[in-house]
């Protein structure tokens, strides 16, 4: 376990915590990342404004660190754009599908107690950790 | 002053998957890929941002259940109960896209200020995805139920 980094984890989890408690206080909303930004992209949608104001915040966080000169670390994405792409669709297809993410099951929903959250957080870890394990430890293996 | 709190909420968001090191899809794919415990190459940092977070929002939900929102009424509470198909035929799907990449909604988003090519390409298809379940659903509501399908997603 030479990579865990227990004490930086718990400290990010504290704030994004912090910050889907402060979004249902403020605005009664769940902090859902996949359902903000699946409203916005819905032309049907009237309420923009919050949807809008919480995405500029969170691209706003590594700017401002890295203005700070904190050392905001490169992605590393796959070589291929072809994997990238199925991964996107699959990812913005999946979660409007299911309902949430990561984000909106996995922290708000089951901070909820929700049969539904709890269930999709299971699924969709479980899957993952499928294609993690077919693709380090079958294919790639 | 709402659209003030949820830019604030953003930033903290953000921050918090800055440090904990959650914007890198490297690190997603460490805790992921848990048969490298047997290598001892396993990285539980994840599970750990998750309880943490869970733990916190858990006290500040049970306290807020019940009172309205500070600068909105009413409270967008999820109300959906259903464990039906969609919720498990989407949850797949998320997870197969999430365990290639390693990056969920949040952290790609994020990564967009890295001006990364792979991320671009990332969000752009995922801009895509979100858009066509719009467009199906809208497609599949009925006109005179046009309305109602555009009410926003049960659970975030």
């Amino acid at each position: 376990m030479a990579n865990f980094t227990p004490v930086s984890a718990a400290i990010g989890g504290a704030l994004i915590g912090l910050s889907a408690v402060l979004l249902m206080l403020f605005d009664g909303r769940i902090a859902g990342i996949s359902g903000i930004l699946g409203g916005l992209l819905n032309p049907q949608t009237k309420d923009r404004a919050w949807r809008a104001a919480f995405v500029v915040g969170l691209i706003a966080a590594p700017v401002a660190a890295a203005l700070a000169g904190y050392a905001v670390p490169v992605p590393q994405m796959p070589k291929s754009f072809i994997t990238i792409a199925v991964a996107g669709l699959l990812v913005g297809f999946g979660t409007r599908l299911g309902s949430g993410c990561t984000s909106g099951h996995g922290i708000c929903g089951i901070a909820r107690r929700s049969p539904r959250s709890i269930t999709a957080t299971a699924i969709f870890m479980v899957t993952a950790i499928i294609v993690v394990a077919l693709m380090r430890h079958v294919v790639g293996g | 002053m709402p659209t003030l709190a949820s830019l604030l909420c953003g930033y903290i968001f953000g921050l918090g998957l800055l440090i904990s090191g959650m914007v890198q899809p490297a690190k997603v794919l460490g805790f992921l890929d848990i048969f490298a415990a047997r290598s001892g190459g396993w990285d539980p940092s994840l599970a750990v941002v998750m309880a943490v977070a869970v733990a916190v929002t858990s006290i500040g939900y049970a306290l807020e259940r019940y009172r309205k929102p500070l600068f909105d009424t009413p409270s967008h509470w999820p109300t959906a109960t259903a464990i039906d198909g969609p919720l498990i035929a989407g949850a797949v799907l998320f997870g197969i896209g999430w365990g290639l990449v390693g990056l969920c909604p949040g952290p790609a988003l994020e990564n967009l200020a890295t001006l990364s090519p792979g991320v671009i390409v990332f969000i752009i298809a995922m801009a895509i995805g979100m858009a066509a379940y719009n467009l199906w659903q809208s497609r599949a509501a009925a006109p005179v139920e046009r309305d109602l399908a555009s009410a926003p997603a049960a659970d975030g």
